[in-house]
């Protein structure tokens, strides 16, 4: 069993938000990411599969194939958008656009796709929101 | 890090489907990279030396086992690639099992690949 990791960048902007606080909570908990009119990062994403490699053509995946999942599932959703606004797992206030929500929800993104794909499995998502920041998903609770 | 070159073909396809298998990559020509490696040692801090692994000695064995066998060489043209393709799936476990036969038992818990700035390659010997 070997690991591919791919990496990806998409900008986007986000705030922190719970409706069922008062505005006083929201601004205690969550600081400047409370204020209304959003902020935003440059993401990094990475997309590790693992699985054994092809014994005619020694990959486990295609990195093109991958790049090209990566950007229909996930790149094309969140890149340049408003996470609060036009992403359907966080609009409505549905979810939290934290980066450990949005390591969730590009997992359950990418995961159907990659599952498909020549015996390979998806075995991490970790999204940085800055060089200091990352969260990181492995499946499952 | 070493600088290599390599192709992607494989004999066992046509020249179509290896074209349509590996893309850019199938240039007859080949093509290269600067990869850099990540060895990882793993185990108990020994009681008299405080360490792990002797750096020092770790760092000839990469030296001599791997940089000096694949920096600024045709990957294709080793030996290891005689029969498989080197993808960077093929060369993380080919560096992987020069490095274990040559480090003492257990000591090696994973080499990494990064093959580009946007993808890289782990493997545990397992």
């Amino acid at each position: 069993m070997i690991e591919l990791t791919r990496r990806a960048t998409f900008s986007a902007s986000h705030y922190y938000w719970n409706d069922a606080w008062s505005q006083e909570k929201n601004e205690q908990v969550f600081g400047r990411c409370a204020r209304r009119n959003g902020h935003g990062h440059n993401y990094t994403l990475e997309v590790t599969v693992a699985g054994e490699p092809d014994p005619v053509t020694g990959f486990v995946v295609d990195l093109k194939w991958l790049k090209d999942v990566i950007e229909s599932k996930v790149l094309g959703a969140f890149d340049h958008r408003h996470l609060n606004v036009e992403v359907p797992e966080f609009a409505e206030s549905r979810l939290i656009p934290t980066t450990e929500n949005i390591a969730i929800a590009a997992w359950k993104r990418l995961e159907p796709a990659v599952t498909q794909a020549n015996g390979a499995r998806l075995s991490r998502v970790r999204v940085y929101e800055t060089p200091e920041i990352f969260a990181e998903y492995r499946g499952g609770a | 890090m070493l600088s290599a070159s390599h192709r992607l073909h494989t004999d066992a396809l046509s020249a179509g489907a290896n074209l349509a298998a590996y893309g850019k990559c199938n240039n007859p020509h080949g093509h290269g990279h600067n990869y850099v490696i990540e060895v990882v040692a793993g185990g108990d801090v020994d009681a008299d030396t405080g360490m792990v692994i002797n750096l020092a000695d770790l760092d000839e064995v990469v030296k001599r086992e791997v940089l000096d066998r694949f920096d600024h060489a045709n990957l294709n043209l080793d030996p290891l690639f005689a029969s498989q393709v080197p993808t960077t799936e093929n060369l993380c476990q080919a560096v992987f099992g020069v490095l274990k036969r040559a480090l003492p038992t257990g000591d090696l818990e994973y080499v990494r690949v990064e093959e580009t700035e946007n993808n890289f390659f782990q493997y545990y010997g397992r």
